[in-house]
């Protein structure tokens, strides 16, 4: 009973904070409205003693939305929602197409048999999961964590100005070992081929040729 | 408290974010419609889980990766956000029409 009315409490919350984030003015406070919705599906899956997934969203999501909350600030028109403006396209549509994903859902919930098979009371859901985890599924697991991996890769590649040796359009130059000497490694020949030895050859033979430059430069 | 009940639940919140992601203009405003449809899925999937499974722990392992799908939505999004901005200073939707340069 309790627990019947703390679900539909928190079902509520969820739907009602899930309409506020595309409602309020304020982008801060949509942020923080998704929060309060993510959270209060967190805690429907505690209900469903689904301990751990509730927890683990609450901690990200709490996490995740302050991230989201920075970008607004540095990012969007409007974070504030100090001046009037229109930040919505296509709003007919949009309502249209949000009111028939839901019917339709609703009517195939509706309408399908579900299956019944609960879970049995007095199970340790937890310690089930984290066997499963460490266990049987444990390469499925590893994938996910590969591919946050790559996430992250992506991100930095995705979202950095320049690259490891400077902007994109200075090109690809290696910093020198000593202050303003030339570059470390290998040089870039201009327009020869890259076959592996004789371009290593070439590249000895420039050297000299470079460190001369370079004593001039000084010398001045 | 019913696995019906649940997954009308689950349904609005898909219904409210795609409603969000179609309508909204700027690109954060976008990503959390995706959130929120992301959020009705896992709420389902949690669903399922503790009604229908027996108990069997995969169904969580099927919400976990989901959390992680959300997780990867959401940085490279905002890294695609920040590439964007800085090639043509655009935040909203309308000044990507192309996808050239």
């Amino acid at each position: 009973m309790t627990k019947d009315i703390l679900f539909y409490a928190l079902s509520a919350l969820a739907i009602w904070s899930g309409w506020r984030v595309f409602r309020v003015d304020s982008m801060i406070r949509a942020t923080f409205a998704l929060m309060v919705s993510f959270i209060a599906v967190g805690g429907i899956a505690l209900l469903m003693s689904a301990d751990y997934i509730g927890v683990a969203t609450v901690f990200m999501m709490a996490v995740e939305m302050m991230v989201m909350g920075l970008f607004m600030v540095m990012f969007m028109m409007n974070p504030a929602g100090l001046n009037p403006m229109q930040m919505v396209h296509q709003y007919r549509f949009s309502i249209g197409a949000g009111i028939a994903a839901f019917v339709g859902l609703t009517v195939a919930i509706l309408t399908t048999p579900l299956p019944d098979n609960p879970l049995p009371p007095g199970g340790d859901t937890l310690r089930d999961l984290g066997f499963e985890l460490l266990g049987n599924s444990m390469l499925i697991f590893e994938t996910a964590g590969v591919t946050l991996l790559a996430t992250m890769v992506g991100a930095v590649v995705l979202s950095s100005a320049s690259g490891r040796f400077g902007s994109a359009g200075q090109g690809s130059v290696p910093p020198g070992l000593t202050a303003g000497g030339p570059p470390a490694g290998r040089t870039a020949e201009d327009g020869k081929g890259h076959g592996g030895h004789a371009g290593h050859g070439m590249s000895m033979q420039k050297k000299p040729a470079m460190q001369a430059h370079d004593d001039h430069g000084k010398g001045h | 408290m019913t696995l019906t009940a649940i997954l009308i639940v689950a349904a609005a919140l898909f219904g409210i974010g795609l409603f969000g992601a179609l309508s909204q203009k700027s690109f954060v405003m976008l990503m959390m419609g995706l959130e929120l449809m992301l959020n009705g899925t896992l709420l389902a999937t949690v669903g399922f889980w503790a009604y229908s499974l027996g108990g069997l722990p995969k169904g969580q392992l099927l919400a976990i990766l989901i959390m992680a799908v959300m997780a990867v939505e959401l940085a490279i999004g905002f890294a695609l956000v920040v590439a964007v901005y800085r090639k043509r200073q655009a935040d909203v939707i309308e000044s990507i029409k192309t996808l050239k340069n």
